[in-house]
């Protein structure tokens, strides 16, 4: 018996996935050119699946913000925020974002993932209700888990399911917490909010929104899908990710519940990690502040998203959901979706390979993400090619039906 | 080893199962009280999650997922959905 037995069916099924080409979970960016380019496989490639969706790594106030705060502050805080890990910037980021979202209070945290961690961990408890989105991202999962409180699935973008298991679970005296996500990163659907709401209220539960995919992307001022639906009052607590339209590392937790604080000293992924460095703090207070001021990379990035949204379509590729900056494409099964994030990459796109259990309802996927920072013609040039590959699919879905023997 | 399912309740909850079961019976095998779902069905983490939303309302009941980690058969999975309908 070897420790890694437990592995045998993955690691199986990884063996596969290699001998079809490259490693989609392995791949190397050789060089980084811009956030929209880099060197793979010693070719020179498109980004289209990196959630880069403003472009905001390369951009110079952020870069110089986090080049400065590392002559200034140094590489590392070496601490927890409970410890010497609190710095000014700290502070200054959190009331950024406290005031960019119209919440009372903020919290930073070191990764998004950690964001979930703990502020889920930190609000529910071994006598609380979670119910959570059946699709919702594995740092959901975990935080939940971690929480120790009941959990309770719901069917994905469902109200009425929602509904339907508030009133089972019934006024039994425990505090119901809701979770959903603004854009679901699979799929790239968004979820009814309103609805959510109004169910939420009329139970008397919490709502927590997680806006990791939808924040700087919807919202007249990026503040995410409860902006878009106009129900910002409604979200008790958002969380959200600096690795997407923030364009650096970290996360955060955000409300207006006068207590909400009290989980610096309660919620212990928050407490017991050393905090985000002052790179990274400095950039993202830069990045809120290019949110705030230029609309136009939003405008740039929905522009892009639906030149490449309607160039797929025309291609003859089925997508999963409405135009959004996540644009999933369906492929038939998992043989052809790892052949066909293999063409796309040795002709210069890289977009993302989505395999089940990571996607819903066994759904194997090419993902793209679009950024403000595509250009035309990039856009031009990725659609060209995921026009070729429509063509090649189909040769091939012809010369596999052609070889089939006649049965009946 | 888990006792066999006895009594009718138990016995009318695993059959409904083992009809639920069989959109996940790909190998087409024997299904029973004792067949397992991760070795024998090979049903993934997610599909038993989602096998859990159609127990819930098919019976009608809740089946936090928590609970779910100590269900490996049939019968396993019947006595949950059987403490669940009285309340448990």
């Amino acid at each position: 018996m070897d420790i890694f037995d437990k592995y045998s069916l993955p690691a199986a099924r990884h063996e596969k996935v290699l001998k079809a080409g490259t490693d989609p979970f392995g791949v190397r960016m050789e060089e980084l050119y811009s956030a929209t380019e880099a060197l793979v496989n010693g070719r020179r490639t498109i980004l289209v699946g990196t959630n880069n969706y403003l472009g905001l790594t390369y951009d110079p106030l952020c870069m110089d913000a986090a080049i400065e705060a590392i002559r200034t502050h140094g590489t590392g805080t070496t601490g927890s925020r409970i410890a010497n890990g609190t710095y000014a910037t700290h502070i200054a980021l959190e009331r950024a974002l406290a005031a960019f979202l119209n919440k009372r209070s903020a919290m930073v945290f070191p990764t998004g993932y950690q964001a979930n961690l703990g502020i889920l961990s930190g609000l529910a408890g071994a006598n609380d209700v979670i119910l959570l989105d059946a699709d919702s991202h594995a740092s959901i999962y975990d935080g939940c888990r971690l929480s120790g409180a009941t959990l309770v699935r719901f069917r994905h973008n469902d109200p009425a399911d929602l509904d339907k298991r508030l009133t089972r679970l019934g006024d039994d005296g425990r505090c119901k917490l809701v979770v959903v996500e603004g854009i679901y990163s699979m799929l790239g659907d968004r979820a009814p909010l309103r609805e959510f709401a109004e169910v939420k209220r009329r139970h008397g539960a919490y709502l927590l929104v997680d806006e990791a995919h939808s924040l700087g992307v919807l919202g007249d001022h990026g503040r995410g899908v409860a902006e878009e639906q106009g129900i910002e009052d409604e979200v008790d607590f958002v969380v959200g990710t600096f690795s997407k339209s923030l364009g650096a590392v970290g996360g955060f937790g955000a409300s207006s519940h006068p207590k909400f604080d009290v989980l610096r000293y309660c919620s212990r992924p928050y407490m017991f990690t050393a905090s985000a460095s002052p790179s990274n703090v400095a950039s993202v207070l830069a990045a809120l502040s290019e949110i705030e001021q230029r609309p136009d990379l939003r405008h740039r990035l929905w522009g892009n998203a639906k030149a490449l949204f309607e160039g797929v379509v025309a291609a003859g590729f089925a997508v999963c959901a409405e135009m959004s900056p996540v644009i999933a494409l369906r492929m038939k099964d998992e043989e052809t979706a790892i052949y066909a994030w293999n063409r796309l990459l040795e002709s210069g796109v890289y977009v993302n390979l989505a395999l089940p259990p990571g996607t819903p309802n066994g759904a194997c996927l090419l993902r793209a993400s679009v950024s403000a920072a595509h250009t035309p013609e990039q856009i031009a040039e990725v659609i060209a090619r995921f026009a070729a590959l429509a063509e090649d699919l189909a040769a091939l879905e012809r010369a596999t039906a052609s070889r089939v023997p006649a049965r009946l | 080893m888990e006792p066999e399912v006895e009594g009718p309740e138990l016995e009318s909850i695993v059959s409904d199962l083992c009809d639920m079961l069989q959109r996940y019976n790909k190998e087409q095998i024997e299904l029973g009280a004792e067949t397992s779902l991760s070795s024998e069905l090979n049903i993934d983490s997610v599909e038993v999650m989602d096998l859990i939303m159609e127990i819930e309302d098919k019976f009608d009941i809740d089946i936090p997922i928590n609970l779910i980690s100590d269900v490996e058969t049939v019968s396993n999975l019947a006595r949950l959905v059987h403490e669940r309908m009285k309340g448990g």
